[in-house]
């Protein structure tokens, strides 16, 4: 007994150092990332002007061309040509934080690389803290922190090997998984502790992974989004004539397009919306299970129906009522914002059912 | 070959919406007109207005909102006694509070009043689209535009095989590819996805499923506790309960019959490390019987595994100690012996409660008085002269701390008393020789002598209760199979395309076929120009290219500069 303690103690230790670790690589891939986006601004492409102010002097840029082989030749297989609805801006991507500079996406390399490596570190961590427990890492705020940043670099970098286009999340996915591991080991930290009787349960496994994971992607979908808003304001008034700034210029340029952003947001809510669903009946199932109603209005359940009738809205918006664009994109940060006080609002300010050992 | 342009519509627009028409089920929105005159015309519109997508959108939205003050206000529903406090503590606050019914939102009549509203706009939503989805079920893909150049994904090649040929090739390879698909005129029109559209009306539907089983339940529903000991049994009946709440519609003989015995409770905690005293088991041994005369069944109730009878649930929600004590008066006749149940105070089981004797005791002159005797229990005593409160939550060093009163417990007096408290109004302590106050420390077997023959208190034992709570809420496997459904729409109506495709082969002056193909999705997609682009390589196999002709400068150019189709197309 005393013998096992001691090496779940110990297994804490290693756990605490894992975390630790992962915040300093994380540190280095945090400044990898900003030598890519500095180093990028070498590089004064104006991708976004130039398409903006060929459109506006109304010689309206090709939207699609078929290249033609020569005169006689065989074609191998049709080519598809796309073009997009009428009315949208036709705004090219943006390179990357890179921004096309060769030193620039080296660095990005590394920090990517460096991401790799953390996640890799922080992982181990929350693995470690499972096995010191013995049980699903997810019993107080702590180790719900370092679960949930670990899934949403987990997410970021599954979307970066299925060759989506998102390493410009990097930058931003390190600065706020520095501040949640800051907050993590500082403010929340709790020493290993067993579980109370309520949460001995399949369904802490099942409700409890999939609301992390949940986060985390509508975590991913959030920070689309705000860029999405910043990225469409540039476009807007450059199509007006306008001239933003040199540093909006700089980085906003950069990133993909206000329609491809929003696109990707969408997508990515959209994604995790059924599974959020499915989050909420387990949790339902759970309750019935364990307190003798699946629904009784605690605070935690009220605010995940909040969050829950939040995106609907924001999904609701954008396929009936055609809010499209910058209208659904705030119902969309407000739903996150719902989300993210569910999370840590409701645990410190609220006293529910909820309310489990140290936070 | 003449490149002819319709005249009325020369863009192609009317032409490209017809097209994409009915792609989807979504009403248009149109401004809101001003209603026609009379009850008729405002009923009307008042109807347009709440089952509009714009008034759809801003009731869920209200709904989030009106949610928001019941998880920051206590209530009634949750904690009553937290509700008391507030009132309590904001005497001016509490009664406006009240007033707006924020002490029990989830059944106030304006939170009602907004749920009710959103789904009644959902019932006049999903009734027409779904006749509109049957018609569309009924009727076929409508046919190609004339430009196909104009669609977001197109294609075209020229080939030796004739348009027949490749419209029946198209027709087959659509067909297999379970679009449904039919040649109409000198093209072949598929659609496909009709699932998204089933998906999106059973998760509507299946939220009113929800909902109503929600509110069967809760009108329905019972709730009861019942506090047992050891050696102890409950049965079914509304008279047994400690507390019993029930829906509004609940009536007495909606309670399930069956019976329980608790023959052990067992609590195991953590002995050693940071949590030491942390549970590790809560668990009920039972022998319970179904209905009247129900053979005997054992079972264990565990947190998060209750014992479920018919529509009936019983969990088992706290337990504590029950010190079984004998009181004994002046002449040392029994006068009392139970298992008195003690109230938990802390996470260590330090526990309170108060043993009265009614009735049957004499004191040493003979007169007959009531008995209070307030205790104190640790289940694991620190030793003298440490704090008050127990060590560990397990039985294993008992201490049981008594405090006896005699006199008139005012128990007659008709103000309903709490059974774990002493109204000492009427009560007067025991004094020893010294004119101190007796009080004893018992460990199990030792006795507490009342001063002057007044009798004695022995504490024998200890058992265990547990505190039961029954639940009956029917309705609840309506409710999970409308939420599972809701899951699976809704997994449809986002995952799944409703997309058409259009393949159109003519000959071209040359003689050779020219094959177009174009696709449009419900909304712009990168899956669109990709399946296009598929089932072009398949049907390009059963209708391979041709060789272009050379460029041909007095073939005018197409009015839309964009796109270069191949020769001889938008022909007719
Ligand atoms: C009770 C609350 C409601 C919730 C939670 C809800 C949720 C949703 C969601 C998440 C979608 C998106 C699915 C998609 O993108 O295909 C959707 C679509 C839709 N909803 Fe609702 N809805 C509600 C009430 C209503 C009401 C009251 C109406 C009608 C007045 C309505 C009509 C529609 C329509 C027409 C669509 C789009 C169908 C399409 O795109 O083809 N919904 N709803």
């Amino acid at each position: 007994m005393t013998l096992a303690a001691a090496t779940n103690e110990h297994l804490a230790n290693i756990s605490n150092t894992l975390i630790y670790s992962a915040m300093a690589v994380y540190t280095l891939a945090f400044f990898a990332y900003i030598l890519e986006w500095l180093f990028g601004s070498r590089s004064k492409v104006g991708r976004t002007a130039a398409a903006l102010t060929a459109d506006a002097r109304g010689a309206k840029a090709p939207a699609v061309t078929v290249r033609r082989n020569g005169g006689t030749a065989v074609l191998e297989r049709p080519e598809v040509v796309v073009r997009s609805a009428a009315g949208a801006r036709d705004v090219p991507d943006g390179p990357g934080a890179h921004g096309g500079d060769e030193q620039g996406d080296l660095y990005g390399r590394i920090a990517v690389s460096l991401t790799v490596l953390a996640f890799a570190v922080e992982l181990a961590g929350v693995i470690a803290r499972a096995a010191s427990v013995e049980r699903a890492p997810w019993g107080n705020m702590y180790e719900f922190n370092i679960t949930f940043s670990t899934v949403a670099v987990g997410v970021y970098l599954a979307l970066l090997t299925l060759r989506k286009n998102v390493r410009w999340l990097g930058l931003f996915l390190t600065t706020t998984v520095l501040l949640d591991l800051g907050l993590a080991v500082t403010v929340l930290y709790t020493a290993s502790d067993q579980l109370v009787p309520a949460l001995h349960s399949y369904w802490l496994y099942i409700h409890v992974s999939t609301a992390i994971f949940c986060g985390a992607v509508f975590y991913v979908g959030a920070v689309a989004t705000i860029l999405y808003l910043f990225k469409d304001g540039y476009e807007t008034k450059l199509a007006g004539g306008g001239t933003p700034g040199r540093f909006a210029n700089s980085v906003l340029d950069r990133l993909p397009s206000a329609a491809s952003l929003d696109k990707f947001s969408y997508r990515v809510n959209a994604a995790v919306f059924p599974l959020w669903t499915f989050t909420i009946i387990a949790g339902a199932i759970w309750a019935g299970d364990a307190w003798g109603r699946y629904w009784g209005w605690d605070p935690k359940e009220t605010w995940s129906f909040i969050t829950w009738v939040a995106y609907a809205g924001y999904l609701h918006a954008r396929a009936t009522a055609g809010w499209k664009g910058r209208k659904a994109a705030y119902l969309a940060l407000i739903a996150f914002g719902c989300w993210l006080f569910n999370y840590y609002g409701v645990n410190i300010f609220v006293s529910g059912k909820h309310s489990y050992a140290g936070v | 070959m003449s490149k002819t342009t319709a005249p009325t519509d020369p863009t192609g627009e009317q032409e490209l919406a017809e097209a994409g028409s009915q792609l989807s089920t979504a009403p248009d929105e149109s401004a809101p007109q001003l209603p026609a005159l009379g009850v008729v015309g405002w009923a009307r519109w008042f109807w347009r207005q709440l089952t509009s997508m714009r008034v759809a959108l801003l009731l869920l939205l209200l709904l989030a909102l009106a949610a928001i003050p019941g998880s920051l206000i206590p209530q009634t529903g949750t904690d009553a006694t937290k509700v008391a406090a507030f009132r309590s503590a904001h005497t001016t606050l509490g009664p406006v509070y009240e007033r707006l019914g924020l002490f029990h939102v989830y059944s106030s009549v304006w939170f009602s009043a907004i749920y009710i509203l959103l789904f009644v706009s959902l019932i006049g939503c999903i009734v027409p689209r779904t006749w509109q989805f049957v018609g569309q079920v009924r009727s076929r893909p409508p046919g190609a535009p004339r430009r196909l150049t104009r669609l977001p994904a197109y294609t075209t090649w020229r080939t030796e095989a004739s348009p027949e040929q490749v419209r029946e090739a198209a027709l087959a390879l659509l067909n297999k590819r379970r679009f449904r698909a039919h040649t109409a005129g000198d093209a072949v029109a598929a659609e496909k996805g009709y699932l998204r559209e089933i998906g999106n009306l059973a998760f509507h539907v299946a939220l009113i499923v929800l909902l109503v089983a929600f509110g069967w339940g809760q009108l329905f529903k019972s709730e009861g506790n019942k506090l047992v000991v050891e050696g102890d049994g409950f049965s079914n009946t509304l008279t047994q309960y400690d507390d019993f709440k029930s829906g509004s519609l609940f009536t007495s003989d909606d309670l399930v019959p069956f019976s329980f015995h608790l023959d052990k409770f067992t609590g195991t905690y953590e002995m050693t490390g940071p949590n030491r005293g942390t549970a590790r088991t809560f668990q009920a041994a039972l022998t319970y019987s179904e209905g009247a005369y129900g053979k005997d069944k054992k079972t264990i109730v565990k947190v998060n595994h209750p014992l479920e009878i018919g529509d009936a649930k019983v969990y088992l929600t706290a337990h504590g100690y029950a010190p079984v004590m004998t009181v004994r008066d002046g002449k040392g006749d029994v006068v009392y012996r139970d298992a008195v149940p003690l109230l938990p105070l802390d996470n260590n089981v330090t526990s309170t409660g108060v043993v009265k004797v009614m009735d049957g005791y004499r004191n040493a002159r003979g007169v007959t008085e009531q008995l209070g005797i307030k205790a104190f229990f640790y289940p694991t005593f620190g030793g003298a002269g440490t704090e008050a409160g127990s060590r560990f939550p397990a039985l294993l060093n008992p201490l049981l701390n008594l405090e006896p009163y005699h006199g008139d417990l005012g128990v007659d007096s008709g103000i309903p008393q709490s059974v774990y408290q002493l109204d000492k109004t009427h009560m007067k302590d025991f004094k020893d020789a010294k004119g101190l106050q007796v009080r004893g420390n018992l460990k199990p077997g030792e006795t507490l002598t009342l001063p002057g023959g007044a009798g004695s208190v022995t504490y024998e034992g200890t058992r265990q209760w547990a505190n039961f709570q029954v639940v009956q809420e029917p309705g609840g496997g309506w409710a999970l199979a409308g939420a599972l459904t809701a899951i699976f729409g809704l997994a449809a109506s986002l995952f799944i395309q409703r997309r058409r495709v259009w393949v159109r082969a003519v000959p071209g002056d040359d003689g050779v076929t020219v094959v177009e193909m174009a696709g449009l999705g419900r909304s712009e997609s990168a899956k669109v120009p990709e399946e296009l682009g598929d089932l072009a390589g398949l049907l390009y196999e059963r209708a391979p290219g041709a060789p272009e002709p050379d460029p041909d400068p007095a073939v005018s150019p197409d009015p839309d500069p964009h796109v270069v189709p191949a020769e001889g197309a938008e022909q007719q």
